[in-house]
């Protein structure tokens, strides 16, 4: 049977502390933090940081064919999400790529028919949560994504093997939102709760029974789901000992919706030993149980960036008033400036490599890199001697940088920066994930997938810069 | 290595005109260039008929030759609009000088415009074109103030110490301004207030900026051997130089933003045709592109003016002072005198035309010509340090030996 070969989560790099929000509004709010998706990210380009983390021990894509993205924050309705990944991801154009989009059952869903492909399929669930200043879901809710590999038959070795697995659908007005809704509705919970537990219950115990396997047996259960007072009432209806239930991170980022069971999984197998079981039950729309067992493979090829790295790197302190901007809920006063235009879409169509994938181009014959691509070498002369430089997981450093006040930017100022590419290659572009004022010539920063704006009604996503934070 | 001929003496600027630069709300594109061509005509002593070829310069106000013949009535004759960023007035003098060397047209008019301020921006209005969406959008200030912790830390410079130097310049160039009627700031300002003005990008205020303004210039260029017909004193074009670079300091992490290589290679084109081996001794005055305080700072170095980590110095003890061994931008610069793009480089040229003539006014004329120094530096830049093109001119009262 098949199973996770690789796996990676998105953790963003804002917190907001959900103090500040009682202290704006004087009222609402409560303890610990959530995390934040900034200005320029969404659940498009967090799932392609998340698919990068899985991905990047494995050359070439790992020879993925299928890739599923599962989000109830859709960047576009109508036009595939997941081509974005694809695209940025290099996967081969042959690889087929499918939203499972709207709800946030899609993510459980999206991980189910990961695991049951037969060919090599990496499921991303994305998520962020959104909802009215002072509510519950405001502060409650986090921003995140998780990348998930499924193989059975291929070189890489399975990590963890999904050993079992049950379902129950039911059809009740729980939470909800209209297309076009900013933020959802919800019924009164002792309703919900009612409809949810026998549900859990059930699914719980049938995917044991056909395990072969009982509650005790569990090493870790994960629980997560739309619903919070079903979620902590449900661990304890499993007959799982209370020590096996995981923490589900929700006191320092939030519930991520879609993405949530994946980040609390690939936290389980961030430390999980080899051996180990793990129960996955998710409140959704009814209830969906998976459970996998880890191999020794995973503790020799756990994630390259931990979930516990991300939260620890974390920085708190984000402003109540620039979050709320950030949503859409605060609009700033733009500067003096001509409002930004949108990509042309033949032109991002043949820069696909560069603008999606940030490959630039080496000259063959005295190996300069160029970014974006050229066709002829400014150094040597020669002409259409280039081979493809992908650079997307290449570090650098800052050689010169300034701030920009009046450059057009959803989140002013905006930092520019001259990058010089380990092993060649040279960039102007923007900063992200950082604080200016700590900014200095010689600093370390890797490449990260953003939305650097969206004018005109298209998102327009690009490469920016961050402080490198990680080994 | 550029390797061209030069035109050195075979060309001469018999007539110029100048218009007020500034918030031209009272003035259309069209007034500016009926205004500034009808003084140059004026001032060369002939009437429009006598100008056989047009060439206009204008980054955004129009396109075509029409932007120029339709407003001046022109008939029959070639209009041919240029555009190169923000040297496209500089490209509008190129390019009639050579159309008159080359002996298609004895008598040529290089004219620029812009109207800068009908836009309702700040800042100057970007060129859209349609792309990709994955350029790093940096402002143009944001761009120039990359050089300034390059600078300051390749010659060992604090922040504070750079500052001095780039508020002195900022100081120089409007006590200039506040000499020149036709400048769009006319009063001097306060190191203090210039060094305290509201940070714009980097490490650059409000005050480390030019003016962005409406304006226009025009020049008459004739054959040299007829030049003086027109006037007892013509300017005598000796060298002109334009370079593209290959945008290399955008790609190459060898660039270190502490110097525009297409100004250097400009420079020593520009030099070589006029003949001229030492700038800082041989060199009256020069109009540069002060864009931004940090860009005056490295051309100096980039023109040969200073020497290599010497130009803050030099800077700091006047020598391109009004009063100074060289002055640069006696008439305030694009920082005082405004920076309507496609009339800067004919504005420079304005400048040189006054001062070389002994024609500016007592308060702003300049001691180095006096002293028998007879040459004349424009300077014209368009894009950003990494990625530019840039235009030098040497032009001078006597025909070289």
């Amino acid at each position: 049977m098949g199973g996770i070969v690789a796996y990676g989560a998105y953790v963003p790099y804002h917190r907001l502390e959900r103090s500040a929000i009682g202290a704006t509004l004087g009222s609402g709010g409560g303890q610990g933090t959530r995390a934040v998706a900034s200005y320029d990210e969404d659940t498009t380009s967090m799932g392609v940081e998340a698919a990068r983390i899985a991905l990047a021990d494995l050359s070439g894509g790992a020879g993925v064919e299928r890739l599923y993205f599962a989000t109830a924050s859709p960047a576009y309705l109508d036009k595939t999400n997941a081509a974005a990944i694809h695209a940025a991801l290099g996967l081969s154009p042959e690889a087929a790529a499918f939203d499972m989009g709207g709800a946030v059952r899609s993510g459980v869903g999206a991980f189910w028919a990961g695991a049951e492909a037969r060919v090599p399929t990496v499921v991303v669930l994305s998520d962020i949560r959104v909802g009215l200043p002072g509510g519950s879901d405001e502060r409650d809710g986090g921003d995140g994504a998780a990348a998930f590999l499924f193989d059975g038959d291929g070189d890489v070795p399975v990590l963890a093997e999904v050993v079992g697995e049950a379902v129950r659908s039911a059809e009740f007005i729980d939470r909800w939102r209209l297309p076009g809704d900013a933020v959802s509705r919800v019924w009164e919970e002792r309703f919900g709760e009612t409809v949810y537990l026998p549900l859990a219950r059930g699914a719980f115990a049938d995917a044991l029974e056909r395990a072969g396997l009982g509650p005790k047996d569990v090493d870790h259960l994960v629980v997560t789901g739309v619903h919070p007072r079903a979620v902590r009432s449900a661990a304890a209806l499993t007959g799982v000992p209370a020590e096996a239930v995981v923490d589900d991170l929700t006191s320092v980022i939030g519930n991520t919706g879609t993405a949530h069971p994946g980040l609390v999984l690939a936290d389980v197998l961030d430390r999980a030993g080899a051996g180990e079981l793990i129960a996955l039950l998710v409140l959704a729309d009814g209830a969906s149980v998976v459970l996998l067992r880890t191999t020794e493979a995973l503790v020799s090829r756990r994630a390259a960036r931990s979930v516990a790295d991300q939260i620890a790197a974390g920085r708190p302190g984000l402003s109540y008033a620039t979050f709320l901007s950030w949503r859409g809920f605060l609009p700033r006063q733009p500067p003096r400036r001509p409002d930004p235009r949108g990509p042309s879409a033949p032109a991002a169509y043949r820069s696909l490599h560069w603008k999606l994938a940030f490959t630039g181009s080496r000259c063959r014959t005295c190996a300069m890199v160029y970014l974006p691509p050229r066709r002829a070498c400014a150094s040597c002369g020669t002409i259409d001697e280039m081979d493809p430089a992908p650079l997307a997981d290449v570090t650098g450093t800052v050689a010169t940088f300034t701030i920009d006040e009046l450059a057009y930017t959803p989140s002013p100022p905006l930092v520019g920066a001259v990058v010089d590419f380990d092993g060649g290659g040279r960039l102007r572009c923007q900063l992200t994930d950082v604080d200016p004022d700590e900014l200095r010539v010689g600093d370390r920063v890797e490449m990260t997938f953003r939305r650097i704006v969206t004018a005109e009604g298209i998102h327009n996503y690009f490469w920016k810069a961050r402080p490198r934070r990680h080994a | 290595m550029i390797m061209s001929r030069g035109i050195c003496d075979r060309v001469a600027i018999v007539g110029m005109g100048c218009t007020r630069f500034g918030e031209r709300w009272d003035q259309s594109l069209d007034d500016m260039l009926v205004d500034a061509a009808k003084e140059a005509v004026a001032s060369a002593g002939v009437t429009l008929d006598a100008v056989e070829a047009f060439w206009l310069g204008t980054q955004i106000s129009g396109i075509s030759g029409l932007t120029l013949s339709r407003p001046l009535g022109i008939h029959d004759r070639p209009v041919t609009r240029v555009e190169n960023m923000c040297a496209t007035g500089s490209e509008a003098i190129r390019n009639a000088c050579y159309a008159v060397a080359a002996g298609a047209y004895d008598v040529a008019m290089a004219i620029g415009g812009e109207k800068l301020k009908d836009s309702g921006i700040a800042g100057l209005p970007p060129a859209f074109v349609s792309d990709d969406g994955t350029g790093p959008d940096l402002s143009a200030p944001a761009n120039f103030s990359l050089l300034c912790p390059a600078y300051s830390e390749k010659y060992g410079l604090d922040g504070a110490q750079l500052k001095e130097v780039l508020t002195r310049l900022a100081w120089k160039n409007h006590y200039n301004g506040a000499r020149n009627e036709r400048a769009q700031f006319r009063r001097e300002v306060s190191k203090e207030v210039i060094a305290r003005s509201p940070r714009v990008a980097g490490n650059l205020g409000i005050f480390d900026c030019s003016g962005v303004a409406d304006g226009a210039a025009a020049a008459i260029i004739v054959r040299a051997e007829d030049a003086h017909r027109y006037t007892d004193r013509p300017l005598y074009v000796k060298g002109l130089s334009f370079v593209a670079g290959p945008a290399a300091g955008s790609a190459d992490p060898e660039y270190d933003f502490t110097s525009f290589p297409e100004v250097v290679a400009s420079a020593r084109d520009a030099y070589e045709q006029a003949g001229v081996t030492d700038p800082r001794a041989e060199i009256a005055m020069a109009e540069v592109h002060d864009c931004f305080t940090p860009t005056e700072l490295v051309l100096m170095e980039d023109l040969g003016f200073s020497e290599r980590g010497r130009a803050w110095k030099d800077v700091l003890d006047g020598v391109f002072d009004l009063e100074g061994e060289l002055p640069v931008n006696p008439d305030g610069g694009l920082k005082a005198f405004g920076h309507p793009v496609g009339a800067t480089g004919l504005r420079m040229m304005f400048e040189a035309w006054l001062q070389l003539r002994g024609e500016a006014p007592p308060e702003r004329t300049i001691k180095s010509v006096a002293s028998g120094r007879k040459l004349a530096v424009t300077h014209n830049l368009g894009g950003v340090p990494g990625q530019c093109v840039s235009f030098l001119s040497v032009v001078g009262v006597e025909p070289n030996a």
